[in-house]
């Protein structure tokens, strides 16, 4: 497939340009760090010498440490319940494998595909009227909906490649039918679930706009309080927190790269 | 009924299986989802008056301007560069591939709140780029780079490319490099090749990389309210006024059903396309 020369030399320009559009897509996101170190008390570039007192500010402000704490809790249980309804629905949807499973597929999926905007809304008018408006309860029920498609998606990739005799051989050695889920498929679907939790947990821990219009006073996660810093765009504190988001955030992405690594090889060697 | 060889149970087991997400689903999502847009016909009192509103508040007709051309814009900025390190990606070995698979989703899975205030920081008048520019002599005053459409642009367009590139990377490796192959030997030259080969070929993947883009820009909300600066009203912005400030679910409701009709009508479009799976990094 390598051309004559003339091609080549249009090959390195192609290259050199998309090198820089990946370098417009990542790069600009760094800022928040150099911002973060500012000795300043205001929005700025450190000019010569950096400082921590941004992060000692929130780590030390009770607010902000309120904010990281009710995130992190919010995001695990929602990431939890949407890993454990969103997996037995696949499995449930994969064995049935009809007309009614694919409608119902489709169903479940809304919640990625309806604009966040309109899924907050409603959200919010049934919130008031279940008074779960500005609760934990609230916050941790809508991010499990809103996660479970994902979830959805990445186990039912995983069961497209799971190999159908192991199951049968299983029943037919004598394994209950629960047995069997827990025994068998379950470990080798375990990428998929793993990493549907994974991005289930990143998808709650950014999450915006749902959280601007049913959390307020005792719930603010860090993504609403980071909402009202960059509206009042003067204190650094906030790229301290921007900071922290990403690193979680890049953490849980590479967990999800190496838990899928480790885990294909070990559970389902047939099924590949 | 491919697998009715593995039907042990009943069918019902399935259903046991499904019913506890479908049933969530169903009363705290679907449900409520379909009374916000039933009150676009009945709030504050039954008929279409909030749909006539369309016709009759300009307000209205330019906040969908606003967003069509934004929406537009973005498409196409986000679709031309995601094409061209798509492009170039298929055609690189496989280690630097997996690097620009990695930025690229590593930008992909990063908070729009972050990449929006990455931006007002950059752009602002007294960030860098803006100090950057004065000291190399090329401008007197501060560019407005950001608070305005221009900043809404920079922003929507950062955000949507990686979605413009993932549809078109699983295209274009799905294509037959012998076809080119066989245009040079038959003495087509490299521009030939690729304007009446490969763009033709490639082109289910820009069309589904165009539709979700723009199906997505459509609702978006964080970066035109923060790096617009309050002067660009688009759809979801004004929708969340209406519903937290004003207090008019009746307007909001036919503004979120008009958004919805859109979704559907493109993302049907879209489904003809490609699998809707293969976008959210379930192939990474």
């Amino acid at each position: 497939m390598r051309a004559g020369p003339g091609r080549r030399g249009g090959r390195r320009w192609l290259r050199l340009l998309a090198w820089s559009g990946l370098g417009f897509l990542t790069l600009p996101m760094l800022v928040a760090l150099p911002v973060s170190l500012t000795p300043k008390r205001y929005l700025s570039m450190p000019e010569g010498e950096i400082s921590l007192r941004h992060y000692a500010n929130l780590f030390g402000n009770e607010a902000w440490l309120a904010s990281i704490w009710q995130s992190a809790v919010i995001a695990v249980a929602a990431a939890t319940i949407a890993t454990g309804l969103g997996t037995l629905c696949a499995i449930g949807l994969w064995r049935m494998s009809s007309k009614a499973s694919e409608l119902v597929r489709g169903f479940l999926l809304l919640p990625l595909i309806i604009p966040p905007i309109i899924s907050a809304m409603a959200f919010y008018r049934a919130w008031v009227r279940f008074g779960l408006l500005d609760s934990y309860a609230g916050m941790i029920i809508a991010h499990a909906i809103l996660a479970a498609p994902v979830v959805l998606i990445t186990v039912s990739a995983s069961l497209a490649n799971f190999d159908l005799r192991l199951e049968q051989a299983s029943r037919s050695l004598g394994a209950s039918a629960g047995t069997t889920l827990w025994r068998v498929v379950l470990p080798s679907i375990r990428p998929g679930v793993l990493g549907g939790a994974v991005f289930a947990f990143i998808l709650s821990w950014d999450e915006i706009v749902v959280a601007l219009f049913i959390a307020k006073f005792r719930i603010s996660t860090l993504p609403r309080r980071m909402w009202d810093g960059i509206r009042e765009n003067t204190d650094p504190t906030v790229a301290a927190a921007a900071v922290v988001l990403i690193v979680v955030t890049l953490a849980a992405l590479a967990l999800s790269s190496v838990l899928a690594r480790r885990v294909r090889p070990a559970a389902a060697p047939e099924a590949a | 009924m491919r697998l009715a060889g593995i039907h042990h149970g009943a069918g019902g087991a399935c259903w046991l299986l499904v019913a506890p997400l479908l049933g969530l689903v169903i009363a705290l999502y679907a449900w409520p989802v379909a009374e916000i847009l039933w009150l676009g016909f009945s709030d504050p009192e039954p008929g279409l008056q909030n749909y006539e509103k369309l016709f009759t508040r300009t307000a209205l007709a330019k906040i969908l301007w606003t967003t069509l051309r934004i929406c537009t814009i973005t498409t196409l900025l986000s679709v031309t560069i995601g094409y061209l390190i798509a492009y170039t990606m298929v055609h690189l070995g496989a280690r630097e591939r997996s690097w620009m698979l990695t930025l690229v989703l590593i930008s992909f899975w990063v908070s729009v709140l972050v990449r929006a205030f990455a931006w007002l920081t950059l752009l602002g008048r007294n960030g860098p780029v803006n100090a950057a520019l004065a000291a190399g002599g090329l401008i007197d005053e501060p560019v407005a780079f950001v608070r305005n459409e221009l900043g809404v642009l920079i922003g929507m367009t950062h955000y949507m490319i990686p979605y413009a590139v993932l549809p078109l990377l699983a295209n274009m490796q799905g294509i037959d490099r012998r076809i080119m192959d066989a245009s040079h030997n038959l003495g087509a030259g490299a521009a030939t090749t690729f304007t009446r080969i490969y763009l033709p070929l490639t082109t289910p993947g820009v069309v589904a990389a165009s539709l979700l883009v723009f199906v997505i820009s459509l609702g978006f909300y964080v970066t035109p309210a923060l790096l617009g600066g309050g002067r660009v009203l688009m759809v979801a912005e004004y929708v969340s006024v209406q519903v937290l400030v004003t207090v008019q679910w009746g307007v909001a409701s036919m503004l979120a059903t008009l958004l919805l009709a859109g979704v559907f009508g493109l993302m049907y479009v879209l489904s003809r396309f490609m699998r809707l799976g293969d976008v959210f990094g379930a192939r990474a």
